[in-house]
């Protein structure tokens, strides 16, 4: 499957994905203004925020470009099970945006004030997290395909179901900076929900894009 | 092999484009299809590529490989040529290759439609016709049984058009099936007529 190199090479939206995460990661402090204590304490929040909204930039192109210039219909006619080419999409989506949002977190985390082990926390959370941001927002982009302008539909239709990732995301990275909840058990979850998105977002995808056919 | 459609139906929109549709290809043969604006030429490629629901009546294939989906037996050749400009011409029909089949035959397919001297450009510099000759290297690159082309001839020059008409000729020769849905003459000799929005 090519669709790796070619989802990497046509979205160029890894850069403009973690430049947003950035923009919106140092808005914060000015925003909120010089208060360490507090900065450090909602910072895994606006992490997670950021991290929200740089992979949501870029859903709304991940199936609408190909269905555009008639990519999407060469991929339904071919042998591949569409449940494979869509969750490679995916994966493909997820290593332009999402690696590079956690590779980029340690560096991002000193903006917020956090210490070396609270950014790695944050960082690990985000690693286990984005993925499944990704898959809950292949859904939102194989509901909207058909839409012309499906952007701002995916986003209302996608927010409101990362709502649990983000709870244990930011929970999860709490517990590990200030306790005094454990922090395997939020993060377990976390885990739990993006192998439950793998499977869920993939499946409904390709159904929603079968059922799209008219 | 004989694509067989009876009864055929098509509604898009909730609006009835066709119905009562039938015909029969066999391999070897065209068909072409024609018709004004709108009376259904490309919805029905697009069905028998299994893109648009049948809404009634049957579409069958047989004494094709029996266990394969008549849509994955099938080149589809639309309008949108399913390009990606910022890959070059090889990587394009590379990616389709293996996607859609095993892979091999690209560099061939290139030569057949006189894409070879471009092979390295980027994709979104080719002009319509030699967009139009890229789709083409597919039906090349990838052997499929059934062939599905909605207006090939529409910005291809002289030559292409005359060594379309050549790959057209050399796949029916081949056992293969074409149906064609085109406003003008496309160097097929022999083809079927079936017209579409017609009183019948």
């Amino acid at each position: 499957m090519r669709d790796l190199k070619l989802a990497g090479r046509v979205g160029g939206g890894a850069g403009i994905g973690v430049l947003f995460f950035l923009i919106v990661i140092m808005l914060t402090p000015f925003a909120i203004g010089p208060d360490l204590a507090l900065l450090a304490r909602i910072g895994p929040a606006i992490l997670w925020l950021g991290a929200l909204l740089a992979s949501l930039l870029t859903l709304d192109r991940l199936i609408a470009a190909d269905a555009e210039d008639g990519s999407l219909d060469l991929i339904l006619t071919g042998q591949t099970p569409l449940e494979l080419a869509v969750a490679t999409k995916a994966l493909a989506h997820w290593l332009s945006t999402g690696l590079p949002l956690v590779i980029a977190t340690p560096l991002f985390a000193l903006l917020m004030n956090l210490d070396s082990q609270a950014s790695l926390a944050v960082a690990l959370t985000l690693l286990a997290g984005t993925p499944a941001l990704t898959f809950i927002g292949l859904l939102g982009a194989a509901l909207s395909v058909t839409l012309r302008r499906g952007g701002l539909l995916l986003t209302v239709l996608v927010l409101p179901l990362t709502v649990p990732v983000l709870i244990f995301g930011v929970s999860a990275s709490n517990a590990a900076i200030v306790g005094p909840l454990p922090f395997g058990t939020p993060f377990t979850i976390l885990c739990a929900l993006t192998l439950v998105s793998f499977v869920v977002g993939t499946f409904a995808a390709a159904a929603a894009l079968r059922h799209g056919i008219e | 092999m004989r694509l067989e459609a009876s009864d055929l139906a098509c509604v898009r929109g909730g609006r009835e484009v066709f119905a009562g549709l039938r015909f029969a290809v066999a391999g070897g043969e065209a068909l072409m299809v024609t018709g004004r604006n709108g009376a259904g030429k490309s919805s029905l490629l697009r069905m028998i590529a299994g893109l648009v629901r049948v809404a009634a009546g049957r579409l069958a294939l047989t004494g094709g490989a029996d266990d394969l989906p008549l849509a994955e037996q099938a080149h589809y050749l639309g309008h949108q040529d399913a390009l990606k400009p910022s890959l070059t011409v090889e990587e394009n029909l590379d990616f389709w290759a293996r996607y859609l089949g095993t892979g091999d035959g690209a560099p061939a397919a290139l030569a057949a439609v006189g894409l070879d001297t471009v092979a390295k450009l980027p994709a979104g510099y080719l002009s319509a016709g030699q967009r139009r000759r890229l789709s083409m290297a597919r039906l090349v690159a990838i052997k499929r049984p059934i062939w599905l082309l909605d207006e090939p001839a529409s910005a291809l020059d002289r030559a292409a058009q005359d060594r379309l008409a050549e790959l057209m000729r050399g796949h029916l020769a081949g056992g293969g099936l074409i149906v064609a849905a085109a406003h003008g003459p496309i160097g097929l000799e022999g083809a079927r007529e079936l017209q579409l929005g017609a009183t019948g």
